[in-house]
């Protein structure tokens, strides 16, 4: 499937048949031409997310998954990128709505939550004000009543005395505060679909802890459905029901927390656990990387993105290097939960994580 | 401290304020409290971790020991000699047995520079001569940290983060130092990347002898590259101890409370995990709390805590540590009569 190039049709596209998810991807591609080549950051992406659930989408830099989450927001509309597939967000498809239909949709129907709120915020306006022009856009209220309920919502997210905070320059917060009052901003109109990218990467262990454990509660709260986007595979454990793993624009595999953490199958996703040093597992002597690094969007591998760091690329039989590898169902998947996108076959896949990955992971 | 050899750097009560001015004259309103009054020794060949949040006066402590800043007050030495308020002509034959890592290695190479003048400059600078030529031992450097010695004429930009990041280990080990430096050297790189810095880091330790004080934020990468680990808050080191005793029984609160802050990848443990949840953020190191400093945030914080500051004292072999009603503590060091909940 080639992508065309984004309709300005305005009216939502009646669905078909079939019942949509709360958000619904379906072969998502975003690519973007440049004097160098053709960028395909997002190639090919599906997934669903129901209300109250939690995603976590994980990758390393230039894997797709920011990139896929401005998508979802519309943010690319007015760029150069292609896009192509389909966005359903409650019934309403978004690729093909106009860029203008979108935008009433941001804020109340889909917020984000961004990595850097100091670079996220306006320094020159007070973060009340922030908060009260976007509850003003999508709510027809008075200036008393959105600025009474902004102070509401600092006090939620645990700002103390938000009455006087809310008259302060972001600048005045400290790191920790700063991003709490964009979550309060990303909640202030309420919306059913939240995505947060990198939400906690700037801060510090303990505010991190808080600010997790503030995002739970909310999403509780809300019941909102919530995107995690992070390279950090402990904020995933903390938040998420579902994981996606990103590698070169491609989901290479998917499923539950458990799936992900318990029984991986991607050699992509063995990597990623395996570089990583744990604190609640006994020190192991050494780090077991992946090789080489993450590729580039432009040349992205043949077959197999990540054929040239794999090491069982060998046991494929040279399919790994010429053929893409389909998105299937692992072995150990429950009614088609858990997807992998590898060509070794399911049983060497198991074979090789249950005596060659699980134990290097856990003993000294 | 009952060290049996020589430490390679030793650091007594050393202080850094910087000044607050204000008004025409530039008066002395206050001062930063970077580092106030800290105590530690390094010894040969170990891997010394400073672990701490933001604003607690790590990376000053690491400006401090390669004198990239003078100290307030203190006593640094290096080898046994004085270099505390050494000038900078003096410092220079210096610089070659201590070196630095920085974190970024988008900004701490010079974008104009081909790797070759990068990693070659301390050879320059230094007046070294080798044997076979500048040119050669650059690329034997670069070979040492699994790069191409034929990429001696690319430039920084040419190269992914991980790769710079080598460049960067490359020129700090050009004239083969004692001690090194290494603020954050793996915080800006990709997961799969750290990991590949991390044991090139261990491997060059074990081949050139090297000692390191690693600065970083990440308790799990400390953890599994340091010997011995301090824990630094509001320019105070609050405990220091070999890394098994201080991850496994670490004795001061905010010690506990880092460690269970960390997320932990396993799905199945997350809901059982007890948690101690710090209140608030660090207080600003301008107008630091009086005695313990901690104990704004503290739940243990009784009234000694508020107006006696604890020592760092020795409770266990080579396990120090400042508080008053210390966890884990070995029966009879200290009494604990905390009967205080914790918070959920």
């Amino acid at each position: 499937m080639t992508g065309s190039a984004r309709p300005a049709g305005g009216a939502p596209v009646p669905s078909d048949e079939r019942r949509h998810g709360f958000l619904e991807l379906r072969d998502l591609r975003i690519h973007f031409p440049t004097d160098d080549g053709l960028v395909r950051s997002v190639d090919g992406l599906s997934f669903t997310l129901e209300r109250g659930r939690t995603l976590g989408i994980v990758g390393e830099s230039g894997s797709g998954k920011s990139v896929t989450s401005l998508g979802i927001l519309g943010l690319h509309k007015d760029g150069r990128a292609r896009i192509s597939g389909e966005i359903w967000l409650d019934g309403e498809e978004l690729v093909s709505a106009s860029a203008e239909h979108v935008r009433t949709l941001r804020g109340k129907k889909m917020a984000m939550i961004f990595q850097d709120p100091l670079s996220a915020m306006h320094p020159y306006y007070t973060v009340g004000a922030q908060i009260i022009e976007a509850y003003r856009i999508h709510h027809q209220v008075s200036k008393a009543v959105a600025r009474k309920h902004a102070v509401d919502l600092l006090g939620r997210v645990g700002i103390p005395q938000p009455d006087r905070r809310v008259d302060s320059y972001p600048h005045e917060f400290s790191g920790g505060m700063r991003q709490r009052a964009m979550i309060a901003m990303a909640l202030s109109c309420d919306p059913e679909l939240l995505i947060a990218d990198e939400p906690t990467t700037a801060l510090d262990v303990t505010v991190q802890a808080q600010i997790l454990d503030l995002m739970r509660d909310l999403q509780q709260e809300f019941d909102s459905a919530l995107i995690v986007i992070t390279h950090d595979l402990g904020v995933v454990a903390e938040l998420s029901d579902d994981i996606l793993v990103m590698y070169g624009g491609k989901c290479v595999e998917y499923g539950t927390a458990e799936d992900i953490f318990d029984r991986p199958e991607h050699p992509y996703t063995w990597g990623l656990l395996g570089s990583m040093p744990r604190l609640d597992r006994e020190r192991t002597e050494r780090l077991l990387p992946i090789k080489g690094s993450p590729p580039s969007l432009i040349n992205v591998p043949s077959g197999c993105a990540f054929h040239p760091r794999c090491g069982y690329e060998p046991r494929t039989g040279g399919l790994g290097s010429t053929e893409v590898p389909e998105l299937a169902a692992a072995d150990g998947g429950h009614d088609g939960g858990h997807l992998v996108r590898c060509h070794l076959p399911r049983e060497e896949r198991r074979a090789i994580w249950e005596n060659e990955i699980k134990p290097t992971l856990e003993s000294a | 401290m009952s060290e049996s050899p020589e430490p390679l750097l030793s650091l007594t009560d050393v202080r850094k304020h910087f000044p607050i001015t204000k008004g025409l004259i530039k008066r002395q309103v206050g001062a930063v409290k970077a580092v106030d009054g800290i105590s530690f020794d390094v010894r040969r060949g170990e891997t010394l971790g400073l672990v701490g949040e933001s604003g607690c006066g790590k990376t000053t402590t690491g400006r401090l020991i390669t004198r990239l800043i003078e100290p307030t007050d203190g006593r640094i030495m290096f080898e046994g000699r004085d270099i505390t308020h050494m000038s900078q002509g003096d410092l220079r034959p210096l610089r070659r047995d201590m070196q630095m890592i920085f974190q970024d290695p988008y900004s701490s190479l010079n974008p104009r520079h081909t790797v070759g003048a990068i990693v070659g400059a301390p050879f320059r600078i230094q007046g070294v001569r080798t044997e076979h030529g500048t040119k050669k031992a650059v690329q034997e450097i670069l070979e040492l940290v699994g790069l191409n010695p034929e990429h001696y004429n690319r430039y920084p930009h040419e190269f992914s983060g991980g790769q710079r990041q080598r460049i960067g280990i490359a020129r700090t080990l050009a004239l083969k130092p004692k001690l090194i430096i290494a603020d954050e050297p793996v915080s800006a790189l990709d997961v799969s990347i750290q990991a590949q810095v991390v044991n090139l880091l261990e491997d060059l330790q074990n081949e050139l002898d090297l000692t390191y004080v690693v600065i970083a934020h990440d308790l799990s990468v400390v953890r599994h590259i340091s010997d011995r680990v301090a824990v630094m808050y509001l320019g105070k080191i609050v405990e220091i101890a070999d890394r098994k005793d201080l991850y496994e029984s670490p004795m001061h609160p905010y010690t506990t409370a880092l460690l269970s802050a960390v997320p932990i990848p396993d799905v199945r443990r997350r809901a059982g995990r007890e948690r101690i949840r710090l209140l608030g953020d660090v207080p600003s190191p301008i107008n630091p709390p009086p005695a313990c400093r901690f104990h704004t945030r503290c739940w243990k914080a009784q009234e000694v805590c508020r107006t006696v500051e604890p020592p760092l004292a020795e409770l266990a072999t080579g396990h120090r540590v400042a508080c008053h009603f210390p966890e884990n503590a070995p029966a009879g060091a200290v009494q604990d009569t905390s009967g205080t909940e914790v918070p959920a």
